[in-house]
């Protein structure tokens, strides 16, 4: 199958009073039509970023390195200057939800016209039909009276709702690529979990790929077909799901797994990993998760293994030194 | 009342409000007719989701919100304080004795003070401590209890990651000697990592200071690790309430079995098998009559769509208690 997005090489740096600093390096991966990627990582490891770098979406200060590539259907999108090529990216091919829905949506104007604007710039169709697509899409995600909320604003909408909308607005424009970054993490359980649904039934349905970015291992599970477990900028694992949760191969990942509190198993107590999250400003050299491992590996501890991904099970990629810490323990 | 340190009678807090100037004013009933004993030494559980006013009874029981009616009573060793009929010096002397931990660690810690000034604070201002030494040798004392360094102290909060600030927040609760800890929500902002290692602290400090806390949380996995018991809440109604274990192996009201269901689980194999609940919470300006619940409720009984039964706990099991309406 051909693949939909070809991320490669990219690295993303901001400049900054303090200096040059790093929030991605060098991640490549891959996304298929109709598949999931999950992201997952702490705050700070660059979830975002990376995802942000697809729509070219990062602040004025931001470099990318020459050999970079973010290639969507043959189109290498980091090229994209005149303003016709950015629409393509932003909201045309590739649509974004965001983590706050109230944040997203301008509060001064109501919904509908919000929806139908972006519809119009994006689809050769009049006003007529964006409306008509429009109250069909908050319709197909579930918001009921769904004339009276298209001439609503959003904050007389409930969290629940307002994501719904959220969604709807960003897959009217039918994208190739959804890009979700932490759409779930801000809402209720219960209502999570209807979200959750709503997007699995609605990438069965158009068939597009996602990028779904959040920090719980639980949502991953349950919606991502891959996974891609990134540390201070580094993708440190990657691979199917199945494979990445129920045998992880690098430290951070298991860290992770071991530090979720899990409602079957009571009796496991909490293992939290150990130190912080490095400041971006002084990057540990070599393994990035170094300072944290807990596992002391000499040579990772000097950082004089480069960090580079291996193959050590057929699409289930971890780095290197990881390979070596998660051997001792 | 021998064990317990908390005891929250028949509490109800109510909220004016008014849409605009000219319309009627009505009533938010944000907690209603809440019946609670916390446990010396427990890690009592308050679980519920967003607008069910687990936060606001929380502030209730540490004097903050007005108790629109009802009484909570502190169980202190030599006397009780009844927070509904208290002097201002008893408050003074109630403050020292209850403490809050807050949701947002950046939130909470002023920019502009240093970390030894931020601990120090509660202790100036109760006046507990006589002179700076004592003031200084508390703050390193508690500090070094919330691991962190002497070197810390004279550093500012931006300095600090979330978990480091966290436990700034958590020293700066505890300085002060209290006995009751409200946490709400002390650990929805960190990272999983950080998480447990804040909940491990807290767990730890427990122990060493013989604290109980009050663990308010929306997060079921989380409250089940580290309460003893729990309570959930559901618009301003507790509907189910008992030890955790107990409660978490064997819901008994279809709230709790929702919410338990909703969990995401780890296992990709395992996909959710959610008990959908219909539409959200409905709005606590006017709830719905009888069981709260009914409008969202997966199996409606006969009787409770009617909304004839009145919300109330039964205890089904020594120490398990659920609305009655679940258990007919």
């Amino acid at each position: 199958m051909s693949n939909l997005l070809e991320v490669k090489n990219l690295d993303v740096k901001f400049d900054t009073d303090e200096g040059r600093i790093t929030a991605v390096e060098n991640i490549s991966f891959t996304l298929q039509q109709g598949k999931v990627l999950g992201i997952v990582g702490e705050s700070g490891s660059g979830k975002s970023v990376t995802a942000k770098s697809i729509m070219q979406l990062n602040p004025g200060n931001t470099f990318y390195n020459n050999d970079a590539q973010i290639i969507l259907e043959n189109e290498n999108t980091l090229n994209f200057v005149s303003k016709e090529d950015l629409r393509k990216i932003r909201g045309g091919k590739v649509s974004m939800i965001f983590q706050e829905p109230m944040a997203s949506f301008a509060p001064a104007i109501k919904i509908g016209k919000q929806m139908i604007e972006q519809l119009l710039i994006h689809r050769d169709i009049n006003k007529e039909d964006a409306k008509k697509i429009s109250i069909n899409m908050l319709k197909r995600v579930g918001i009921a009276d769904a004339e009276k909320r298209f001439n609503q604003y959003a904050f007389e909408l409930s969290g629940g709702m307002r994501q719904r909308a959220m969604i709807a607005m960003a897959l009217s424009t039918m994208p190739k690529l959804l890009l979700a970054d932490e759409p779930t993490t801000a809402l209720d359980v219960t209502i999570q979990a209807q979200v959750i649904d709503l997007i699995k039934d609605i990438i069965r349905e158009y068939q597009m790929g996602v990028i779904f970015i959040t920090h719980d291992l639980g949502v991953i599970a349950q919606v991502a077909d891959e996974v891609a477990v990134m540390y201070l900028g580094r993708i440190v694992e990657k691979g199917p799901v199945n494979e990445i949760l129920k045998n992880p191969k690098h430290p951070y990942t298991k860290g992770l797994l071991e530090a979720l509190p899990d409602i079957n198993n009571l009796d496991e107590p909490l293992k939290p990993i150990p130190g912080n999250i490095p400041s971006p400003l002084d990057r540990p050299t070599g393994c990035v998760f170094r300072t944290r491992c807990p596992h002391h590996n000499p040579e990772g501890k000097d950082g004089k293994i480069e960090m580079k991904l291996i193959e050590v099970e057929p699409g289930h990629w971890v780095d290197q030194c990881g390979i070596q810490c998660g051997q001792n323990g | 009342m021998g064990d317990n340190l908390i005891s929250v009678n028949n509490v109800s807090v109510n909220f004016d409000y008014q849409e605009n100037f000219i319309s009627k004013k009505q009533k938010i009933h944000a907690v209603n007719n809440i019946n609670i004993k916390i446990k010396k030494g427990s890690f009592f559980g308050l679980v519920g989701e967003s607008g069910s006013g687990k936060t606001t009874l929380g502030r209730a029981i540490l004097g903050a919100n007005k108790i629109s009616s009802g009484n909570v009573i502190f169980h202190d060793d030599e006397r009780d304080y009844d927070l509904t009929n208290m002097n201002k010096q008893d408050l003074k002397e109630y403050r020292k004795k209850a403490q809050l931990i807050f949701q947002d660690p950046y939130a909470a810690l002023s920019p502009r003070m240093t970390v030894r000034d931020i601990i120090a604070e509660p202790l100036e201002v109760m006046k507990i401590t006589n002179s700076r030494q004592e003031t200084d040798e508390r703050v390193r004392d508690i500090a070094a209890k919330c691991r962190l360094n002497i070197e810390h102290l004279r550093r500012f909060p931006h300095a600090f990651s979330g978990g480091q600030r966290q436990r700034i927040s958590i020293a700066r609760a505890l300085v002060s000697n209290p006995k009751f800890i409200v946490a709400d929500e002390s650990v929805a902002a960190l990272d999983v990592s950080i998480q447990a290692d804040i909940l491990n602290l807290l767990k730890q400090l427990q122990t060493e200071l013989n604290l109980t806390y009050l663990f308010i949380s929306h997060d079921l996995s989380v409250v089940a690790h580290v309460c003893d018991v729990v309570a959930v809440m559901y618009l301003g109604h507790i509907v189910e309430m008992g030890p955790s274990r107990e409660l978490f192996k064997n819901p008994k009201h279809s709230y709790t079995k929702a919410l338990l269901s909703s969990i995401p689980s780890i296992d990709p194999e395992k996909r959710s098998e959610a008990i959908e609940l219909k539409g959200e919470i409905p709005s606590a300006l006017n709830p719905p009559p009888g069981c709260v619940f009914r409008t969202r409720c997966p199996n409606p009984g006969i009787d409770c769509k009617g909304g004839e039964i009145a919300m109330g706990l039964t205890e089904v099991e020594p120490g398990h208690w659920v609305d009655q309406c679940c258990v007919l």
